[in-house]
């Protein structure tokens, strides 16, 4: 009997991150690869230029996501990122799945007959098939690019990335404040479910929600009074309202040694080869096929 | 809940993006009025406690379990403005430390999460606490209804967006009800959620609920000859008058109307969904046009102007300017006079708090 609720314990504390790490370490994996040393604003702006390349692909144009496919499961063999970790992240997706299985029954368009088994045929819309592969195919490719950045970069170094890219700096200290102590307001909930439990309540039906509700009162009473501790607490260390460490620091002296400074433009030309491989292959495809001309059979 | 990359096309996705980059922009000038000096700090771990809440998973039945969003709990708890820069934070950092929702989907997140469920929650329960009984009780039930509405709400912000920059055509008449039909029954469990955890914050902590009346902490002077005046107890900021800090709004509706003026130029010019659906099934020939298809702004183009591309930018900025002008309108017919309430009473027999 002991062992389920231990089993339980554990399920649960893996859930967030998945790697069963530290929450505030989110999925960072350290290493050093050619990724996980690249300048993390550097990183943050051609993964995103990538993903916008791969949105801007046309769906009827499947070569042009194997191209993406390619490009991307490289950047992934060079970050030396197990492909497990990376499978099971996109797990993540599953919602959208469900979304792109319900898509060709569900389109506006015209419908043909589906055979899915001998003598059992679904009408099925062309346009929701395409679109079904296509919101797999860019879903994915944009969970794993996510992965690529979130498991080369440590949140430290993700919060000086957002601060070296003009992101409002008291947007990046909420930020910073939120990394830091998520760990903790996430400790306080776990504490509170421990006690649950160890007075043998478990939530089980709808009429149990209000004691869990009561949990998350009391957890924000905590965390608001937490913040103004650590408020005092800075004040009395004389802070005067501005993170050092967000504004100023680069990344983190570590297992990922920073590119100097003189090295910004050498790391830029480096990393800008994915995303512009992408918006290359998008142009190309835009180019070989008319995205709206496409009919079945054609 | 997350919409991830892909399922809109790439100029919804960026001017998602800028929406929600300047409503999160003048948040940030309005955070430290609404929760004081220890902004950082405070936000931050609002946030974190927003993060944790959606890790709860309420048991909804046959085996089944749901968690919160937490946009209409956060705005009813530290005020509209904390509460969107908090679900921006909380958003930001799921896709970008935990890849939870796309990279470039996260100006959608943030606009349909952050923005929507926090700006209508917001505005539905203070309507609803106008019209309820004036006590801290009443906060509970107002913020329930909040999140009812605020749930469905962004559904439909979804169709709208999907209906404009969406890649597979979808009949969004039966778009909108399975979103509705389905984000209806997830706005019922975030109502009960929300409403009981604000009830319990009322019960221990009602000044640290902002749709309490009167939570905002006064303070009561008393003259020698015995007369009492009240006066709000945190200071004005001086750094409030910073001119940066009062041209953020002007700023902001200056980027809306150039979006409004540019972008609508790149706008389809064929049959929207209902028109659309309408046609398919043969309303439209019957349909008159409304009784302002002859107005200057019929099917968003300005009479008078031959260009077709300077009429629809003209018809944008006049619609933006119109919105604004309702918006404005609306606000101070509901606006709630909350500095006419007394303040909270400490409850009795809690003296060694007090």
């Amino acid at each position: 009997m002991a062992s389920v609720p231990a089993r339980r314990a554990v399920a649960r504390r893996r859930r967030p991150g998945v790697t069963g790490g530290r929450l505030s370490e989110g999925l960072y994996v350290p290493g050093r690869s050619p990724v996980h040393r690249l300048p993390p604003h550097v990183k943050l702006v051609c993964l995103l230029g990538f993903v916008l390349g791969v949105v801007a692909t046309p769906r009827d144009q499947v070569w042009a996501f194997g191209l993406h496919a390619a490009a991307l499961a490289g950047v992934v063999a060079l970050a030396r990122l197990r492909p497990a970790l990376v499978l099971r992240r996109a797990v993540v997706e599953a919602p959208v799945v469900v979304f792109a299985v319900a898509l060709p029954f569900v389109a506006a368009g015209e419908r043909v007959a589906l055979p899915l088994a001998p003598g059992w045929a679904v009408p099925v819309t062309v346009a929701g098939v395409l679109g079904a592969v296509n919101v797999l195919a860019k879903a994915t490719l944009g969970v794993v690019a996510a992965v690529v950045l979130a498991a080369t970069t440590r949140p430290t170094e993700i919060v000086a990335a957002l601060s070296r890219l003009r992101v409002p700096a008291t947007f990046v200290a909420i930020l910073h404040f939120m990394i830091v102590y998520v760990e903790v307001v996430v400790a306080d909930l776990r504490r509170m479910r421990i006690a649950r439990e160890a007075r043998g309540f478990r939530a089980r039906h709808a009429g149990h929600v209000p004691v869990l509700a009561r949990s998350a009162a009391a957890l924000f009473v905590r965390a608001y009074e937490r913040g103004e501790r650590v408020h005092q607490a800075m004040i009395a260390r004389g802070w005067t309202g501005v993170l050092p460490a967000a504004t100023t620091a680069g990344p983190l002296a570590g297992d990922a040694p920073a590119a100097g400074p003189g090295a910004g433009a050498a790391a830029w030309a480096r990393a800008a080869v994915l995303p512009l491989a992408a918006v290359a292959v998008a142009a190309a495809s835009l180019a070989a096929g008319d995205a709206t001309a496409w009919r079945p059979g054609a | 809940m997350h919409v991830p990359d892909g399922l809109l096309d790439v100029p919804t996705s960026v001017a998602t993006g800028l929406v929600a980059a300047g409503a999160v922009t003048v948040a940030l000038h309005q955070v430290r009025r609404e929760i004081g000096e220890a902004t950082a700090p405070r936000a931050g771990l609002v946030a974190a406690f927003v993060f944790a809440a959606q890790l709860v998973s309420f048991p909804v039945g046959v085996g089944t379990s749901g968690h919160l969003l937490g946009g209409a709990l956060a705005a009813a708890l530290v005020g509209p403005w904390t509460a969107v820069v908090c679900l921006t934070v909380v958003l930001s950092v799921q896709a970008l430390l935990f890849a939870d929702g796309g990279l470039s989907a996260l100006g959608t997140n943030v606009l349909l999460v952050g923005v929507v469920t926090v700006a209508v929650g917001w505005l539905v329960a203070r309507g609803a606490a106008a019209v309820l009984p004036r006590r801290p009780a009443s906060a509970a039930p107002a913020a329930a209804l909040g999140a009812l509405v605020s749930v469905p709400a962004a559904a439909l912000g979804f169709v709208g967006l999907y209906t404009v920059g969406g890649v597979t055509d979808l009949d969004p008449v039966r778009l909108t009800q399975v979103m509705l039909g389905w984000h209806l029954a997830i706005g019922v469990g975030e109502a009960v959620i929300t409403g009981l955890t604000v009830a319990a914050v009322v019960a221990t902590r009602p000044d640290l609920v902002r749709l309490v009346p009167g939570s905002r902490r006064r303070l009561s002077i008393t003259a020698p000859d015995g007369a009492t005046t009240e006066v709000d107890a945190t200071p004005p900021d001086p750094r409030e008058r910073d001119r940066r800090v009062r041209a953020a709004p002007a700023v902001a509706l200056a980027v809306t109307l150039a979006l409004a003026g540019a972008a609508s130029g790149f706008a389809s010019t064929s049959p929207d969904g209902l028109e659309y659906v309408a046609g398919r099934l043969g309303i439209l020939s019957t349909a008159e046009d409304s009784v302002v298809a002859g107005g200057p702004l019929a099917d968003y183009s300005v009479v008078g102007i031959d260009d077709a591309t300077l009429a629809t930018g003209l018809a944008g900025v006049a619609g933006v300017a119109a919105t604004l002008a309702l918006v404005l309108l609306l606000s101070r017919l509901t606006a709630v006079r909350w500095r006419r309430f007394p303040p909270v009473e400490p409850s009795r027999g809690d003296g060694a708090r007090a």
